[in-house]
């Protein structure tokens, strides 16, 4: 305790004087870093950040990651690189690579929660002066959290400098959180309150209701009136965020759909192993990953990109074996169609529990589909909206191959008319073969997908094989813009049930709707015109 | 054994379906039989496999030790392919049947609940292993999972004081064990002068995967102004897709912590951890734990396996030592006789594999201590926080109504799983 | 008797095997000492006593898509509807003896902080109540079910699918604990039925020769009714409904009688399940169930109700003894048989069994044989014209015979 004292006194020594003369003074700050229980690491924190030198912020940075080290043969701590049980540790100050080390040789500097926190906000107030404007506004973000008066000082030299219009704002947020912890007058407090509600998003919330709560008079009047505002506002933006859910949740619906909107829809097969090809498609991307990671890891963030033909050509080959040797044998038994393919996913099921295991398989997202996209109080997450994008172009594909190719066309010939189209000299037998092989070739597509925002495992299938065929029927069989929408529909009409039913009642009225509209429509939103007694 | 449980299959084809030939007694006792009674196939298979495998180590491992009373023992597997009432029907197959000393097994509370009766009827032993929501003391089942005080209660209690959090979020898959959990929960918390408006419950079903609406509904809650948690009691493949929707929407450890007590290392092993790191679980045990015994049985793990990769989880412990309490007790007692064992049991006392020695309490539970770890970007745990001593599994939460009286002590002259302290009777089930 | 008359010797055959199941395997397990070659123990009885029930649920899917071409695949809802009246009559007979020891309150009631028992569990405590419920409760979803989708005319895939979704929103609702079903767990930990303790031997052989004599009424009523006019016109709506409908025969009635009857009979088959395997849970409703009871009928043979039993014994015998020695082949072999059912043996084990004895028959290799089969193929045709003229002739004459409107 008393030579954390000292340390503190150190540090606070070195925050007074000038930078340059404190180098054995950083080592003792450093070493305290990794000595003690997390609150004496907390103030070794604050002491290190007390010094204000940018050049301690790798150390705090790797402090967070989880890189920072103490070498056991001599209690020196060091930042180290970790590969594969190796670690390469250099030294904090001087950056001088000293030597490679197995793990047990060295132990971790031990974080929690509190400690990344507190390290936020000492990399914050450290780097608000950075020359990236990019860090400066990160690190105003990470003050404005903190709200930690002490960083006044450092925020009025940055925004007397700060030329960038962004960064400025974000500066001004901060200062205005950190103000509000200070004793200043009540106009200024006012003046920030304005400054807070201005920003209108959730962290602003909480500050403002956090005041609210700790204040009284007018000074609270002014936070209860900024954080009604910004309750005000974030409610006006809850339909919209209703609707980006809902259309989420029907851009997967519409993946998962869309190739059974083929086989079933267009063909009339009932295709119960639909699932599982939607399953071997998330395989494929796996594989694919794998090898990737071990034989040339920089590929990784296009992994998807190869794997998306893969997954097409792997299903789509499967699919045309299925049709070849079990489904044609059963044209005109739609039951018997489901039967056996119910059971070949079975077969599938298992044989990929056999070949990859029981357990979940880790499939990675690409850097580009992590994180959020902020519109105004909007969060849309980057893998969600990808996916949105992608469904949307696997729908528009396929209705170009229905429409304007010859595929297609011979394709709709041989469903609309089977007998004619084989007296025109269409190879019916082909065409069906390859119409299963697009089926469930888009299905595949819709594993790799799917695969981003899900487990990676045997029963992935299983989880949505009963709302494709919703999806199908509700749209309305043989018609691609009857399943388009039909999955947008249920995808907003569930998420707009779900914040007041809950996530299972939801899902239970929705399929209850759909049954009673059968019962209404029995042929779906879209259906087909024809003058058959019996379809 | 295969060949004899098919030749029994058989004849009973040949008979027609009403004959059958005598019991398992007709063999001679060469072996002892255990019963390994986990699903291979079906939904529960990717938790219960390792299990399985787990006890076929221990079995052999025990079996190069010289066997057990001067035999081998044996080990009968079946599968109750996650079918909660083939549970009870394998249950009564391995015991009736196959005649096995004791059997362990299960991992869901239905498939507990369902093969509960059986081991009553039978009178034979049940080793479960998973941690489960209490409210429960058979004689005949062995709680070597940790029930809510040994795994809730001092998550959050950690919550409360190292990060200061004053707002909750309890979120669970519509089940037994969250149910009883977040009441046990928003009990204590309410009890700890927690305002019931700062405590949300929710649950979403089983294999929930959209979860959108919810960590949106977890962001307003937090911006309320005071430092929120998240208590998941989420079920296994629920968890992947929220975790991933908690990491894109921004959620961090550092603003939001979730601490879980069903996520282990097995279920990370499915997810990159990195947007993970600091969010939390509460387990008895984690592999990452520093002891010898630890590494020894990694070890061992890892070569009966033949696979480096594979990782240990906090339930193939609690197999690990149910396994080695029930080896003692027939020790102690001088033979299988399930009676006997299950006198001989309580306060035997085995090493775990976090460097003390676990118990087993008069209420068919064991001591275990409580560790508190944070997700690293490697899917492992580091320790940051555990219990001083060990805690004794309490069957009978003192935070509900119902059970607030009960008591379990299964020894003479009580012998009773229920007893009711303010009224001084043993109620419902009582031990035959 | 009404019941036997179309009854034919092959269903006596069934009928008289069965008795003699229903006193052989209680004789075994009672009378007969353990250390006996022939003792059967409880597991062999609870075992068989399950397949008997499956085989009633067996039949009562026959029913409706051996004569009537309608592809439940949400029968399985039925058979779990039954299963929970039963089992709340059996929580309802704990009484205080549950582990909270709560006189009024099952349970999972109990820690649910729940006060008073809910409207729907009134009345359960009375047998003859529950019993009722065991046959309203599938029955009037059946109907109600069966009152809108047949007179919307959703036929065939559609139908299929639509009871399916069925069986998976009962499945996703009574997974809810807030439905006071007891959530996942469902009801278990029954103690006596009656005032007959569940785990005695006696008990048990009761139930065993219960569910045996259900199977076999079940059988009687199914072939009454397949033996019927009514069982005619059900054929007809199966090979050609519109040309039904065309005849005059208001089909939508048809075929809701048969299926309310038919869900009503798989009701019957979970009431008696419950017991036996002494838990009732949301898993019943799980469409992957109701599928497997559709392969039970097509291994079997549809169409022919002792197929149906057959098969259900059959698949089910063949997933206790695969899931025991071969884990991780039982879903191999339960897929396979799916496929090669499906493609080789299209009219089931019971079919492929005829087919062979006709084939025995006419060992001798006979130059004309085609020429036979063809003869054959004309006259079975002609007996189907001739079917549906029959049934045009008897609806003119019954209109014919009715008082104008």
């Amino acid at each position: 305790m008393i030579r954390f004292l000292i340390l503190l006194l150190l540090g606070l020594l070195a925050w007074a004087s000038p930078a340059r003369a404190q180098e054995p003074d950083h080592r003792a700050l450093v070493a305290a870093l990794a000595e003690g229980g997390f609150s004496e690491k907390e103030a070794a924190i604050q002491a290190v950040a007390a010094t204000g030198d940018p050049s301690l912020v790798a150390v705090l940075e790797a402090m967070g990651d989880g890189a920072l080290y103490t070498r056991k043969s001599d209690g020196l701590v060091l930042i180290g690189e970790e590969d594969r049980r190796q670690i390469t540790l250099i030294d904090p100050l001087t950056r001088e690579t000293l030597e490679t080390v197995g793990s047990r040789e060295v132990e971790r500097v031990r974080v929690n929660n509190r400690l990344r926190r507190a390290l936020s906000a000492a990399i914050g107030a450290m780097t608000l002066l950075s020359p990236d404007p990019n860090v400066r506004s990160e690190a105003a973000q990470s003050v404005f959290r903190s709200a930690d008066p002490e960083a006044l000082e450092t925020l009025d030299e940055a925004l007397a400098r700060e030329s960038d219009d962004n960064v400025r704002a974000r500066l001004e947020q901060a200062r205005a959180a950190a103000l509000l912890e200070t004793d200043a007058d009540l106009e200024t407090k006012r003046a920030a309150i304005d400054v807070i509600t201005a920003r209108g998003d959730r962290d602003a919330l909480s500050l403002l209701v956090a005041l609210r709560a700790s204040s009284e008079g007018e000074l609270q009047e002014a936070a209860a009136t900024g954080a009604a505002a910004i309750e005000r506002r974030l409610k006006r933006w809850e339909i919209a965020q209703h609707i980006t859910y809902g259309i989420s949740l029907g851009s997967v619906l519409l993946l998962a759909a869309i190739g059974l909107a083929i086989t079933f829809g267009v063909m009339g097969v009932i295709n119960m192993a639909h699932g599982e090809m939607v399953m071997l498609g998330a395989y494929t991307t796996f594989v694919v990953q794998e090898a990737i990671r071990s034989y040339y890891p920089p590929l990784f963030d296009s992994s998807l990109f190869i794997a998306i033909p893969l997954a097409f050509l792997v299903t789509g080959i499967i699919g045309i074996a299925i049709e070849r040797g079990i489904i044609r044998w059963l044209y005109g038994r739609p039951l018997e169609t489901l039967l056996a393919t119910w059971g070949l996913s079975l077969v599938l099921q298992q044989a990929v529990r056999s070949l990859f295991g029981p357990t979940n398989r880790e499939v990675g997202n690409p850097s580009w589909m992590s994180g959020a996209i902020e519109i105004g109080a909007l969060t849309i997450t980057a893998n969600r909206l990808w996916i949105l994008v992608f469904s949307l172009a696997v729908f528009a594909a396929l209705m170009l191959i229905l429409k304007r190719t010859s595929f297609g066309l011979e394709m709709r010939a041989v469903t609309q008319n089977r007998q004619m189209a084989g007296a025109m000299g269409i190879r019916t037998g082909r065409i069906d073969a390859m119409t299963f092989g697009l089926g469930s070739g888009v299905a595949g597509l819709a594993g790799v997908a799917l695969s981003q925002i899900d487990n990676v495992s045997p029963n992935l299938g299983q989880g949505y094989i009963i709302d494709s065929f919703m999806v199908v029927v509700f749209g309305g069989v043989g018609n691609l813009w009857g399943t388009l929408t039909g999955a947008m529909t249920l995808g907003i009409v569930n998420k707009f049930l779900e914040p007041y039913a809950g996530a299972v009642l939801a899902k239970i009225l929705v399929l209850v709707f759909i049954i009673l509209f059968i019962q209404k429509r029995p042929r779906g939103l879209f259906a087909q015109r024809g003058r058959a007694v019996e379809a | 054994m295969r060949h004899r449980s098919w030749g029994r299959h058989l004849s009973a084809a040949l008979l027609g379906t009403s004959l059958l030939v005598g019991a398992g007694g007709a063999m001679a006792q060469e072996t002892i039989k255990v019963g390994i009674l986990h699903s291979l196939s079906g939904t529960m298979a990717i938790s219960e496999t390792t299990l399985k495998d787990v006890m076929l180590m221990l079995v052999e491992e025990q079996n190069k030790k010289g066997g057990l009373l001067g035999k081998q023992l044996e080990a009968v597997v079946v599968d109750p392919a996650s079918d909660w009432p083939l549970f009870a029907e394998r249950a009564r197959e391995l015991i009736e049947v196959s005649g096995v000393s004791a059997v362990f097994g299960c991992w869901t509370s239905v498939s507990r609940k369902s093969v509960l009766p059986v081991f009553e009827e039978l009178n034979n032993i049940l080793f479960y292993p998973v941690q489960y929501e209490g409210e429960e003391s058979s004689r005949n089942v062995f709680y070597t999972g940790a029930a809510p005080n040994q795994q809730a209660i001092p998550a959050v209690d950690y919550l409360m004081e190292e990060e200061g959090v004053e707002r909750w979020v309890l979120e669970g898959t519509d089940y037994v064990y969250p149910r009883t959990t977040n009441k046990i929960l928003e009990a204590y918390l309410i009890q700890k002068g927690v305002d019931p408006s700062d405590i949300d419950i929710n649950y979403t079903p089983f294999g929930h995967s959209d979860w959108q609406t919810r960590v949106a509904a977890i962001k307003d809650f937090g911006s309320q102004g005071k430092k929120t948690a998240v208590v998941s009691t989420i079920n296994g493949d629920a968890n992947v897709p929220f975790y991933r929707e908690l990491g894109n929407q921004g959620i961090e450890a550092q603003d939001i912590p979730v601490v879980a007590f069903s996520v282990g290392e097995e279920e990370l092993a499915g997810i990159d951890t990195s947007p993970l790191v600091g969010h939390l679980a509460a387990w008895n045990y984690f592999m990452s734990v520093d002891t010898d015994e630890n590494a020894e049985f990694i070890d061992a793990w890892h070569a009966y396996i033949g696979d480096d990769a594979r990782v240990s989880n906090d339930p193939m412990e609690a197999h690990y030592i149910g396994f080695n309490m029930w080896v003692e007790a027939v020790e102690k007692a001088g033979t299988t006789d399930p009676d006997a064992v299950i006198d001989a049991m309580v306060g035997v006392a085995v090493p775990n594999l976090t460097g003390g020695l676990s118990a087993m309490m008069p209420n068919h539970h064991i001591t275990k201590p409580v560790l508190i770890g944070e997700i690293q970007d490697d899917g492992q745990f580091d320790v940051v926080w555990e219990t001083s001593g060990l805690v004794v599994g309490d069957e009978w939460s003192d935070y509900l109504e119902g059970s607030k009286d009960l008591i379990a002590d299964w020894r003479e002259p009580m012998a009773c799983g229920n007893y009711n302290t303010a009224t001084g009777s043993c109620g419902g089930t009582v031990g035959q | 008797m009404f019941l036997t008359r179309h009854l034919g010797p092959g269903g006596w055959w069934f009928l008289l095997a069965i008795a003699a199941v229903a006193v052989a395997v209680p004789y075994c397990n009672l009378v007969l000492p353990p250390a006996h070659p022939f003792h059967a123990n409880s597991y062999i009885v609870s075992l068989l006593g399950k397949y008997l029930t499956y085989a009633l649920l067996a039949l009562a899917v026959d029913l409706i898509w051996g004569f009537c071409g309608i592809l439940s695949l949400g029968h399985g809802a039925f058979f779990a509807l039954g299963g929970y009246a039963m089992g709340m009559y059996l929580m309802r007979q704990i009484g205080d003896r549950g582990v909270y020891a709560n006189p009024l309150l099952p349970d999972f009631m109990v820690f649910l902080n729940w006060t008073e028992l809910p409207w729907y569990w009134w009345g359960f405590s009375s047998f003859p109540y529950a019993m009722l419920m065991v046959l309203l409760v599938p029955g009037a979803l059946a109907f109600v079910f069966g009152w809108f989708a047949f007179r919307s005319r959703v036929t065939g895939v559609y139908l299929s699918i639509i009871t399916q979704a069925v069986t998976y929103a009962l499945l996703l609702a009574f997974f809810r604990n807030d439905m006071g079903f007891g959530g996942n767990n469902g009801l278990t930990d029954f103690k006596d039925i009656l005032g007959y303790p569940l785990q005695a031997g006696s008990t048990r052989a009761a139930l065993f020769a219960a569910s045996a004599i259900a199977l076999a009424l079940g059988f009687l009523i199914a072939r009454a009714v397949t033996g019927s006019k009514l069982g005619k016109v059900l054929v007809a709506i199966r090979d050609a409904e519109s040309r039904t409908r065309f005849l005059g025969y208001r089909v939508e009635h048809y075929k809701l009688f048969v299926f309310t009857l038919s869900a009503m009979m798989a009701g019957v088959a979970g009431a008696l399940y419950v017991p036996q395997v002494g838990i009732i849970n949301p898993g019943e409703f799980s469409p992957a169930n109701s599928i497997e009871i559709v392969i039970w009928v097509a291994v079997g043979g549809r169409g022919t109700l002792v197929g149906a039993v057959v098969g259900a014994g059959l698949v089910n015998y063949g997933k206790t003894v695969f899931t025991t020695a071969m884990p991780e082949l039982w879903l191999f072999a339960l897929g396979a048989l799916f496929i090669a059912v499906t493609l080789f043996l299209p009219r089931g084990v019971l079919g492929a069994l005829g087919d062979y004895v006709e084939w025995m028959r006419r060992q001798k290799p006979d130059p004309l044989a085609h020429i036979e089969a063809q003869r054959q193929a004309r006259r079975e045709e002609a007996e189907s014209t001739e079917h549906f003229l029959a049934l045009a002739a008897q609806a003119r004459a019954e209109r014919e015979a009715a008082p104008a409107e």
